[in-house]
């Protein structure tokens, strides 16, 4: 029997570890749900303009998207490098605008057509040409909800 | 009494995870698109007559950006920070200008008369103009209908329009309109 108690070699019990790989696979399946994958590659050049005022876009599944720029560089030999319009997955003249808000509009359901918005997002500098050329084909097959994007401006 | 099946050593399953996670991590991108909303005038009807849209003159001011990008507003030029106060000016008229757009009474759902300015703003651009010089523009007038919307919600409701709720917002809008029109295309070139 000893007076005193031996001193213990107390080591700080280590936290168990089982859950950690189910911590870990909750956030995984978090950002793979919330990932978006691209759809569409990009195929011309757009540095966004600056502005401060911007809103966010409400519905993302009601917007169709126009590209508009100078192609990216491994494609500049074969288009050249004046701005061109980029609609899904390829270069498209100013009259086929009207054909792709037709099937935009076609795939959507018939209470969301309304609220249809087709964004412009144009390279910086575009040259407004190109640009009025769009606006008038979507006022003509009446897709006269737009939104210019832009990148919020740092101030 | 059979084999006792061994355990599946479990200890990588999170390092597996671990690599998955930070492949989702890196790839993943939470981008939101933002940008300035506007609504296009619909196509004029061909057979419809067209219409004598007299808006007085002292109702509207032109800002007319050309294909260097310089600016003018009304009939001076000016730099595009300037312009945010002129527009706050033409719009309010605090002196009763008679240059300046006059204003009407209107009767607001949920608020009682008010008097509403009835100043436009049309703007009009050139082929040439880059599309940075435009977009600068569209941001100043919305900057400009913006402060004014606060001022006014402030004043009256003592809270910035964007504290407000939909229904307030729904009469500040109606109380300070946001009246830009995108002029129809001129060909400068042919004139």
């Amino acid at each position: 029997m000893s007076r005193f108690k031996q001193k213990e070699k107390r080591t700080v019990p280590q936290p168990p570890s089982g859950s950690l790989s189910d911590i870990v696979f909750m956030l995984l399946f978090f950002f793979m749900v919330t990932t978006t994958m691209r759809e569409t590659e990009n195929k011309v050049m757009v540095k966004l303009p600056e502005a401060s005022e911007i809103v966010k876009l409400e519905r993302k599944d009601l917007t169709s998207y126009i590209n508009i720029g100078t192609p990216v560089a491994h494609l500049q030999s074969q288009y050249g490098n004046d701005s061109r319009i980029q609609l899904n997955d390829s270069f498209k003249t100013v009259d086929e605008i009207r054909d792709f808000i037709a099937a935009e509009r076609d795939a959507m359901s018939e209470a969301d057509r309304s609220f249809m918005t087709v964004a412009i997002r144009a390279d910086e500098n575009t040259r407004m040409g190109i640009v009025t050329d769009v606006k008038q084909e979507l006022r003509k097959c009446s897709a006269l909800k737009i939104m210019y994007t832009a990148r919020k401006s740092a101030e | 009494m059979g084999k006792k099946t061994p355990e599946i050593n479990s200890s990588s399953t999170a390092d597996i995870a671990f690599l998955l996670l930070c492949y989702f991590l890196m790839t993943t991108t939470m981008d939101q698109d933002m940008g300035l909303q506007r609504r296009l005038p619909p196509m004029p009807d061909k057979n419809q007559k067209v219409e004598d849209q007299k808006v007085n003159r002292r109702n509207i001011i032109v800002v007319k950006i050309n294909s260097a990008d310089r600016l003018l507003a009304g009939t001076e030029p000016m730099h595009v920070s300037q312009l945010k106060d002129k527009i706050k000016e033409f719009l309010t008229n605090p002196a009763n200008d008679p240059n300046l757009p006059e204003k009407e009474e209107i009767e607001i759902e949920g608020y009682g008369p008010c008097m509403v300015s009835k100043g436009v703003i049309s703007l009009q651009n050139d082929r040439g103009t880059s599309y940075q010089a435009y977009i600068a523009v569209q941001n100043e007038l919305v900057k400009a209908v913006n402060e004014l919307r606060d001022d006014w919600a402030m004043a009256n409701y003592g809270m910035l329009y964007s504290k407000l709720d939909e229904d307030k917002q729904g009469i500040v809008r109606k109380a300070v309109p946001q009246n830009i029109s995108e002029a129809e295309p001129k060909d400068v070139a042919k004139k």
